[in-house]
């Protein structure tokens, strides 16, 4: 009798808890963010006491990362020509000299006072469109690089956490992908859909995702092994936390430094299409369709300040992200230990 | 062995069904390509008399099927545009494209290999970051803008190259001739896969410069030079197998921008026109014949990583 009354007693407050996990979710939250600040707190006082012996002890993550980052003096370059070019694609309808559709000038002339950089054909402004043309092309490869970091991350996590037939369908869905010789596909895909600013972007975010995903699920099968989340799992916490409040943040380094590297490609690949004819449509510029014109004849060898400029800012871009991808990876890999 | 060869094969079949699924998906979404073919002026039933011709009266998945069963047989359906079998095309222009391609994943491996090697064991060296700048320059530079610049100054301003083809029209051609053509493509699908590869072979080499067994032959005192070109070199056969599986893609998406610039008469100029005329059959050939290399070429790879590399595990 007495045992079923206790046994009463825990179902009812079994089904209690149950009822309240929806409820006092928050409440619970809360007390686990009081107990990490505690903890926080704690490893200050400690370091404190250190800081006599060592002073790097003191340093936050961030701090260490910045520090580490420095030392990449080209990358450290590269972020200021970054910053300056970003700035200046930002800026564009102000610090545009002309509207970069309007006949402002002669037909192709060279550089002079009046047009730093010449006027093509039709005498448009050669600056004012490459400025717009860093616009579009920048834009295309961050909304890009966002798509299929998404898909990717959203792809990764599912495979690599839950395992068995999902796992197996999205990696042998990835392999599909992967086969196809990547400008291959997006070329194709940018026949079929109309060419265009925003197809561009969708096609290009939609092709990309496999290496995020590959990457991604790779970190999640490691993590699910941790101590950290298999407690999380003991604890009952729900899914939808495990997922992006306790595995997501510890893979969000490497993702960045993937995307940095897929940001880069993005960029190249937009140019890739648009100098073929096949990506963003004139009159918007794009750095890739401002080197069209380059494939006739009498614009390579009579008008180089047409399709050099573009080709430049490409390059520079692009290597700008591509060392800043690189200083990342040792800036933020926890193992490097300098 | 034998057991592993036939595992990754059966995994590589669902992965080539998936490849026709995606493919055919993607021709459909792009509507009738009949509407290209026949121009707006025709009656309608015309239209649809060519349209029962062609087979596009059935249901999708039917067309699917009936394109797959064809496959099989080794038809690949007829040109759009052309009226001459795929299967026929891709043979008459696949040579070039494996020539450029095969010498090109040849001179980027004479690249990519020493500099790699050479940046690794000279770590923080002044020649290592040469390296690895130019290395950062060859994975930055569009290839067509690189084309440009190398039209620009060898044709145009020097004079010695010829843009463009792969043989002087009116001539023979030769030998000496393609090659002459050929330079300058070369050169640039090898600079910008050499690009990414001496990093990727720079790292790896590192870690191996780091492993026990090196240590010891070192401790040995047998001298560097034997060190690292009888055990280091040995074990970077590994990574450089990764670098030729990666670069087997790279080389067919690379070839079809260099193919358009340099009018190189080979699959990545059939496949760029076919796409502006929406020869969806020709398209879907190309794809396909693409995918399957690749995926060839990712089994190859996995096949000769467990020959060469004893210790790793085949299950």
């Amino acid at each position: 009798m007495i045992l079923r009354e206790i046994d009463r007693k825990f179902q009812h407050k079994g089904v209690s808890t149950t009822v309240m996990d929806g409820t006092g979710m928050g409440k619970r939250f809360g007390k686990k963010a009081a107990a990490s600040v505690n903890g926080i707190a704690g490893y200050d006082r400690e370091n404190k006491s250190n800081r006599q012996q060592n002073d790097i002890g003191s340093e936050s993550y961030l701090q260490t990362v910045i520090r580490r980052f420095r030392r990449h003096h080209l990358a450290a370059f590269s972020l200021i020509v970054l910053a300056v070019i970003v700035g200046a694609a930002i800026l564009a309808p102000v610090i545009a000299p002309y509207d970069p559709n309007d006949i402002a000038g002669p037909f192709a002339e060279g550089p002079s006072k009046e047009f730093w950089l010449g006027t093509d054909q039709i005498g448009r402004d050669v600056l004012s469109r490459l400025l717009y043309a860093t616009r579009v092309s920048l834009l295309v490869g961050v909304m890009a690089t966002l798509i299929s970091t998404v898909i990717g991350v959203l792809l990764g996590l599912v495979a690599g956490y839950f395992g068995g037939l999902a796992d197996m369908v999205i990696m042998r869905f990835t392999d599909m992908v992967m086969s196809f010789p990547y400008i291959l596909l997006v070329l194709v895909a940018a026949a079929v859909f109309k060419p265009g600013m925003w197809n561009i972007i969708l096609i290009l975010g939609f092709v990309d995702w496999p290496g995020i995903a590959r990457l991604v699920r790779g970190n999640v099968l490691n993590l699910r092994e941790t101590n950290f989340v298999k407690g999380n799992i003991v604890a009952g916490m729900p899914l939808r936390h495990i997922l992006f409040s306790e595995i997501l943040p510890n893979t969000v380094a490497p993702i960045l430094v993937y995307g940095t590297s897929v940001l880069a490609l993005s960029i190249l690949d937009e140019a890739a299409l648009s100098f073929l004819g096949q990506g963003v449509q004139p009159p918007t510029s794009s750095l890739g369709n401002m080197l069209n014109g380059a494939q006739s004849l009498t614009v390579l060898t009579t008008q180089p300040w047409l399709w050099i400029p573009p080709g430049l800012l490409i390059v520079v871009v692009v290597m700008a992200i591509n060392f800043i991808g690189d200083a990342l990876r040792d800036a933020l890999d926890p193992n490097s230990g300098r | 062995m034998g057991k592993y060869i036939l595992k990754r094969i059966l995994i590589a079949i669902p992965v080539l069904i998936g490849i026709t699924v995606i493919d055919y998906t993607i021709m459909c979404l792009a509507g009738s390509p009949l509407e290209m073919l026949q121009g707006p002026r025709v009656s309608e039933a015309a239209v649809e008399a060519k349209r029962i011709a062609l087979g596009l009266d059935q249901p999708v998945l039917v067309q699917y099927f009936v394109w797959l069963g064809e496959l099989l047989q080794g038809n690949m359906g007829y040109s759009m545009k052309s009226f001459q079998p795929v299967s026929d095309m891709i043979g008459s222009h696949i040579g070039p494209t494996l020539l450029l391609m095969g010498v090109s994943l040849l001179v980027s491996l004479l690249l990519a290999v020493p500099a790699g090697i050479y940046s690794a064991i000279r770590q923080y060296s002044k020649g290592d970051y040469a390296v690895v700048t130019a290395s950062f320059l060859g994975s930055s530079v569009p290839g067509f803008f690189l084309s440009l610049l190398l039209i620009y100054i060898f044709t145009v301003k020097l004079g010695w190259l010829p843009s463009g083809g792969m043989t002087t029209l009116g001539t023979e051609g030769g030998a000496a001739d393609v090659a002459s053509h050929m330079v300058m493509p070369v050169m640039v699908l090898a600079f910008s896969m050499a690009g990414s590869n001496i990093r990727y072979i720079r790292s790896a080499m590192l870690e191996i410069l780091q492993q026990d067994y090196l240590r010891t032959a070192r401790a040995k005192g047998i001298g560097r030079f034997r060190v690292i070109n009888k055990h280091a070199l040995r074990n970077a056969l590994v990574p450089i197998i990764t670098v030729i599986g990666m670069e087997i893609p790279m080389l067919f998406g690379g070839a079809v921008i260099i193919e358009q610039v340099f009018s190189w008469p080979g699959l990545g100029l059939m496949t760029m026109s076919a796409i502006s005329n929406r020869d969806f059959p020709v398209i879907m050939g190309v794809c396909l014949l693409s995918a399957v290399v690749v995926l060839l070429a990712n089994l190859v790879t996995d096949i000769m990583y467990a020959l060469v590399d004893p210790t790793i595990q085949l299950d």
